[in-house]
């Protein structure tokens, strides 16, 4: 039986491509839910002194309108983080302070759309106008006061409301100092990550009602269907027993749906009115209004002898969590965790503030600072190596990590993913610049990256297998399927510990009545945590089977032999399916069910070598990405299928980073890139020569030899675009995204 | 106002008000493949056809389909299938939520376009916008479709 390292085609392609109801809005079923909108605020900053509603209610068709008089006082964090969440709780249902343009003010609960909105515009707020913090650089020591209120925090997490300072990271490789005193050459440069929507196509959005037992229900398009309950739980004052989440097929998440962004207002309304209701963000809502990349600044200090030895690195972070402090002291984090390991033998040092300011709040997005960190190391190397004359390639190799028994990286190799990718890509040639006619240039630059396989030492998921009667099993797992494919990779991985066709397997995911526990998809650990534990639940229902068969049959257990969808029970086969049969019988009496739990002491690390070749029109600064490959070592492949198309994927999101996507900002604090036309990621012909090489390793402790591969493809295209671009043209931006117009004001030197 | 329209050849007389948008009505009488991805016809997630050519249902008043065949991909159950087995093969689906729309303006191009190049497969396609997959997996998935449509019609 050969099931893993095979393309086999997703559990649910065929039904989701042909349009088959499976998403959270197909999945309403009552024709009178309330629909929810909420009035928000448009400005950055004020406190209400007054919200009237009486005309708003008024309007025919209006449920009920909730204010922050309303709302429980409890406060909270909607990040998707196991118990305790080591974010801020700095967050109410409604305050009465807006922090951002698009801060709810008032919950309205309708029979539709138009009702509701008719209703927002008769809602009366006076507001006392509040100085806003706009620019998250001036945060720190501002007269201006973000969080007036007392906020709790589950650890000690450099929290300093009084300074706007939602949290600190620090962290230290020794002999930083004296390796800039025994550097030739010291480099020291700022660069500005910028925020990133997800932009996933299936926008925020959840539906709640009562089940017939009184329990409050969410369906919910989410990554992190345990978080969500327990966030209802603790905003709405109620015991986690009484909520059940259901998460249905997820239209994308990126890492936005690993913050609970919408599902608080719909189980509000549910819980208040007792009625169904749903809340579906529209995209100006998703773009204005939910969570985003961090954003960064990053003051990155480099030193290293002629050669291009590198003797320390020192980062300096400032990043930006706006209104609210989701994911604050732990995004930040990889940019050191991240960067370090991969540099093993350089000391470096970390330090970094991240401020509260009154934009959009930042959260968790694919990639989760390890994207930041790597755009500002890899390209200080990049520059390093231009100013020592070296290939950056060469550089690489001379400081990046080896793999070895008892480090910290056992697996993998970096330096070879950079091998295959200069002879792939024919780097040594294209790196260099090449006119290619009078106003084209082309050129090549790259980088690398890694990222971890779950979150080691806390993030523990369980799967349950049940063997049904007919001799097939139920897979149940809590981690979410967002488009990547766990759902089959699991199916894959339980298939074949159980010696059985994929069709005898069917996976259930997820419902928090009954999967087992699961943080949720995040932290690249769908494959590596949850697979883990599929691969123990099933070794035991291979035990349970055969303990079963020999009470059943009343022989030695050694006798029986497990042949996947039979037993030899001494010389004679019995199929599964009569075991089955036999066993949940009165004549067996025993439903076998197994429960497998594993959460990772290491976070092994998947790398990537990006290359990048892109043509300047050096007449009007435009950039065309002519071909873009990844080399990817993400330990073997369960599906080689669906790893190439997530690396591609990711490259694509990468390239949108590095070159468009931008969110803009008036000067009043409202963003105004609010749609898909004023947004702009990639489209079919922005990217068209997506290469993905791998280069295979086989990690001890992952499931059949797999390490993660869902985030580390985001990072390295804007450290690598950034490069090509300086060789085509000279032009070095440092502050993403690498425009045109970046691109021509430095060619034109204005 | 009452639309009379004929949805996937089934002839349907709906009330509708006189601003809805084409998408509303066809979700609300359970054509829940269209999808809604923005409100700008920026996205290509909402396509149908209407009498044949791939329209924005998120940006086309409903009463336009006055007397006109809307079709959804529920009416290309072979093709649509067909497609799916190839989008499948390549792993280009991921989260699929983009793929109805996608599908359907695929069927409305190979009717379209004859032998078309990448370059003008990608051209016809460029409004239909994915996050996930990258879109050069979808390329594959095209043109393999193609190809055994190929070796069927000799």
């Amino acid at each position: 039986m050969k099931i893993v390292n095979t393309s086999v085609r997703k559990v649910d392609g065929i039904g989701v491509v042909t349009g088959n109801p499976a998403y959270t809005e197909d999945l309403i079923l009552n024709n009178n839910v309330l629909t929810i909108k909420l009035l928000r605020s448009p400005h950055p900053f004020a406190k209400i002194k007054a919200i009237d509603t009486s005309i708003a209610l008024k309007v025919p068709g209006v449920e009920a309108i909730y204010t922050h008089e309303d709302t429980p006082k409890t406060r909270f964090t909607l990040a998707g983080q196991s118990f305790p969440e080591p974010s801020p709780y700095d967050r109410r249902i409604l305050d009465e302070y807006v922090r951002y343009v698009g801060d709810p003010v008032a919950i309205i609960a309708a029979e539709d759309e138009r009702c509701a909105e008719k209703a927002m515009k008769l809602i009366k707020v006076q507001y006392e106008i509040l100085e806003p913090i706009l620019d998250f650089e001036k945060a720190i020591d501002s007269h201006i006061i973000i969080h007036p209120e007392e906020v709790h925090t589950n650890f000690e997490i450099g929290y300093e409301r009084k300074r706007n300072i939602a949290s600190k990271a620090y962290a230290e490789k020794p002999g930083v100092d004296e390796g800039f005193k025994n550097s030739d050459v010291i480099l020291e440069r700022t660069y500005y990550t910028q925020p990133q929507m997800h932009a996933m196509m299936e926008t925020y959005r959840s539906y709640s009602y009562f089940d017939v037992n009184g329990r409050l229900t969410t369906v919910s398009s989410t990554q992190i269907p345990f978080h969500v309950r327990r966030h209802l739980a603790r905003a709405l004052e109620i015991p986690s027993s009484k909520i059940r989440v259901i998460k249905p097929r997820v239209g994308g998440g990126f890492g936005g749906k690993q913050t609970a962004v919408c599902e608080i207002y719909s189980a509000f309304v549910t819980l208040k009115t007792g009625k169904p209701s749903k809340i579906i963000y529209n995209r100006k809502e998703t773009h204005t209004c939910t969570t985003t990349r961090y954003g960064m600044r990053l003051d990155v200090k480099i030193g290293a002898d002629l050669e291009g030895n590198i003797k320390a690195i020192d980062i300096n972070a400032l990043s930006n969590a706006g209104a609210y402090g989701e994911h604050a002291p732990t995004v930040t984090s990889l940019v050191s965790y991240k960067t370090f390991p991969l540099y093993d033998t350089v000391p470096m040092r970390f330090n970094a503030n991240i401020v509260y300011s009154n934009t959009m709040n930042a959260g968790a997005f694919r990639g989760y600072g390890a994207t930041q960190g790597t755009f500002a190391v890899e390209s200080i190397i990049n520059e390093l190596a231009h100013q020592l004359n070296l290939d950056p390639t060469e550089v690489r190799m001379k400081n990046l990590v080896e793999p070895g028994d008892g480090k910290y990286i056992t697996s993998g190799d970096i330096k070879k993913c950079i091998e295959i990718g200069k002879e792939k890509f024919n780097w040594d040639e294209r790196s260099k610049p090449r006119e290619i006619s009078p106003n084209k240039v082309r050129a090549a630059g790259m980088a690398v990256t890694m990222q971890g396989s779950g979150i080691a030492g806390i993030d523990t998921a369980a799967a349950t297998i049940k063997l049904g009667d007919r001799g097939d099993f139920n897979l149940m797992v809590g981690v979410t399927d967002m488009g990547q494919g766990c759902d089959t990779v699991l199916t894959q991985i339980a298939a074949e510990v159980l010696e059985v066709p994929m069709d005898k397997i069917t996976i259930h995911s997820a419902d928090t009545d009954l999967s087992p526990y699961d943080p949720g998809a995040y932290a690249s650990s769908g494959t590596y945590v949850t697979g883990n534990a599929v691969i123990i639940a099933a070794n035991n229902m291979k035990e349970e089977i055969l303990k079963g068969a020999s009470k059943l049959f009343n022989i030695d257990i050694n006798d029986i032999e497990y042949l996947g969808t039979s037993l030899k029970v001494v010389d004679k086969i019995i199929t599964l399916e009569e075991f089955a049969q036999r066993s949940i019988s009165f004549e067996g009496m025993n439903q076998i069910t197994t429960t497998g739990t594993w959460g990772g002491e290491t976070s092994p690390p998947p790398f990537i070598a990006g290359f990048a070749e892109v043509e300047v029109d050096t007449l009007t600064g435009e950039i065309a990405i002519l071909d873009y490959l990844s080399v990817v070592d993400c330990g073997t492949h369960i599906n080689p299928n669906l790893v190439k198309v997530q690396v591609e994927g990711g490259a694509v999101q990468g390239i949108g980073l590095a070159l468009f996507e931008d969110i803009k900002y008036d000067r009043r604090g409202r963003v105004i890139s609010d749609s898909l036309m004023q947004y702009k990621i990639p489209s079919r012909l922005d990217c068209k020569n997506i290469k993905v090489e791998f280069s295979n390793s086989y990690e001890k402790t992952g499931p059949f030899g797999a390490k993660s591969v869902g985030e580390v493809v985001v990072n390295t295209p804007a450290p690598a675009i950034a490069d090509a671009v300086y060789n085509a043209t000279k032009v070095r931006v440092r502050n993403l995204p690498v425009t045109s117009e970046k691109v021509l004001m430095g060619i034109l030197n204005i | 106002m009452l639309l009379t329209t004929t949805i996937n050849g089934r002839k349907k007389e709906i009330l509708i008000k006189d601003d809805d948008y084409l998408l509303d009505v066809l979700r609300k009488e359970g054509y829940l493949s269209v999808k809604r991805g923005c409100d700008t016809g920026a996205c290509g997630l909402c396509t149908v056809l209407l009498n044949g050519s791939p329209i924005l249902s998120c940006s086309t008043l409903a009463a336009r389909a006055q007397g006109k065949h809307i079709s959804t991909i529920e009416h290309f159950p072979l093709e649509a299938k067909k497609f799916a087995s190839f989008m499948t093969s390549e792993g280009a689906e991921q989260c699929g939520f983009c793929s109805p729309g996608f599908t359907l303006t695929v069927i409305a191009m190979i009717k379209e376009l004859e032998n078309p190049t990448d370059d003008e497969i990608m051209h016809y396609l460029n409004g239909n916008l994915c996050r996930c997959s990258g879109y050069v997996s979808q390329l594959r998935a095209i043109r393999n479709f193609m190809e055994d449509m190929k070796h069927e019609n000799c």
